[in-house]
């Protein structure tokens, strides 16, 4: 019914997260609805976004520059390198503002039924920067899955020779939850992971 | 078509945004895959980690479609492993092994509870390395590739048995093994007759997790054209260390 043009678009946006066939057609009816005033700036700028951000080649990062914003920023605490899974972990703390120092993003997690190995993930550079940079403490910010734990333990593993600090963030009660809520696992984390009151 | 049984999660992989692609062990319908509905979201990712302890409910309108999972947590036996870089290890291993080496929806009541003692026995530390050769043994004797380590396979003799042949699976004492001594398995301390795990060390799990090894590379997963799984690599690689470790 739809014109071969539409449908490729609908066919595309609908394999992104958080689309589906539905919502796909309707954000395609109001692009093509406001043709100046959405689709081509959106299209415009899809195109600079494709062709300019990268791979920061020190951190994994994804920016239009090389090495990325943070790496760059000089106020950031350079003795301070924060592990991570996903560029969109990356994202959420620094959406939160909690870490001042650097990222190393990972791209992933040593998963056997995934196929994931250790020459799969971004580890070497990781383990260079901490032998070449002034870093006193790498912070483990995996996920709290056997994946991401198995990844922790062998990266802290790795880590040890090089005599850095390594630290994991913790696991247990999130901030608003009640305990009569939580399941037996979290709440296991919890009360392993206690500290002086 | 449908049952409810607790059963133990071997795998979980995303599929789609919010779900997951769950293997799970049960004891009476064996290894079982299904779509664990919002399995892979924020709320229930907790649950389908491999290790945990279910009461799993399977749906299906008919019975050989992949159907789907519903679930509550009995045992978070994935959570109470994280923080040990060990018992982890072995829950991975275990979990990746029964996946990859168990035929889907054949019964195994043995193995899984097996699997069931092991995930419970993690918390009392590298001892249930012991274990978990044990169990490792009894899932090749339900495949059919059962080991023999009674008596000699050469002499019938009950006592010196140190060796295990690799081609057999059968006990080889040292006065029988003779010139074949560097072809042979060592056969740990701990499996043999009258032993006891309290004497094991880790050169003893090393020697057990390298002869249960070979034969679940060539009997169970060799006859698939799959290696081992690479959690169990590294397992192997924690004992070996640790065994390179108490020999310094």
């Amino acid at each position: 019914m739809n014109s071969p043009e539409i449908d490729r678009l609908i066919g595309l946006l609908a394999k992104l997260p958080g689309f589906g066939p539905r919502s796909a057609r309707r954000a395609v009816l109001r692009l093509l609805q406001h043709p100046q005033t959405r689709m081509l700036p959106l299209a415009a700028a899809l195109s600079e976004a494709a062709a300019a951000v990268a791979p920061c080649s020190l951190c994994g990062n994804l920016d239009s520059r090389d090495p990325c914003a943070i790496c760059n920023d000089p106020a950031r605490d350079r003795t301070l390198v924060c592990v991570v899974e996903g560029v969109g972990d990356l994202w959420a703390l620094e959406r939160a503002g909690v870490h001042r120092g650097l990222y190393h993003v990972l791209g992933g997690t040593l998963s056997a039924l995934g196929g994931v190995g250790p020459d799969d993930l971004n580890v070497r550079p990781l383990l260079t920067r901490v032998v070449e940079e002034p870093v006193a403490e790498v912070i483990l910010a995996l996920g709290a899955t056997v994946e991401g734990a198995s990844t922790a333990h062998w990266l802290a593993e790795r880590l040890q020779p090089s005599g850095v600090a390594v630290t994991r963030v913790g696991h247990g009660v999130p901030i608003g939850g009640a305990l009569d809520v939580l399941d037996d696992g979290t709440l296991g984390a919890a009360l392993k992971a206690r500290r002086p009151a | 078509m449908e049952w409810e049984a607790p059963a133990i999660v071997l795998d979980a992989r995303p599929y789609g945004e919010g779900d997951a692609l769950a293997t799970v062990l049960t004891e009476e319908f064996g290894a079982h895959r299904g779509l664990a509905r919002g399995g892979a979201s924020r709320s229930k990712a907790g649950i389908w980690q491999p290790g945990n302890l279910l009461e799993v409910r399977w749906v299906a309108r008919l019975s050989d479609q992949l159907g789907s999972f519903t679930a509550e947590l009995v045992h978070p036996g994935a959570a109470l492993a994280m923080d040990d870089a060990l018992a982890l290890s072995v829950l991975s291993s275990a979990c990746a092994v029964a996946e990859g080496a168990l035929t889907e929806r054949e019964p195994h009541p043995l193995v899984f509870a097996g699997l069931l003692a092991l995930i419970t026995r993690l918390p009392v530390g590298p001892a249930v390395l012991a274990d978990l050769v044990r169990w490792e043994m009894a899932l090749l004797a339900e495949l059919g590739y059962g080991l023999d380590l009674t008596q000699c396979v050469l002499s019938g003799e009950t006592d010196g048995l140190i060796w295990v042949s690799p081609r057999t699976g059968r006990a080889v004492s040292d006065a029988a093994a003779g010139p074949w001594k560097e072809r042979l398995l060592p056969l740990p301390a701990f499996l043999r007759p009258g032993a006891n795990d309290a004497v094991a060390d880790a050169a003893q799990w090393a020697q057990g997790l390298a002869m249960t090894g070979h034969f679940l590379g060539r009997d169970a997963f060799g006859t698939q054209h799959r290696p081992l799984p690479a959690a169990r690599d590294r397992l192997v690689a924690r004992v070996n260390g640790l065994a390179d470790h108490a020999g310094h």
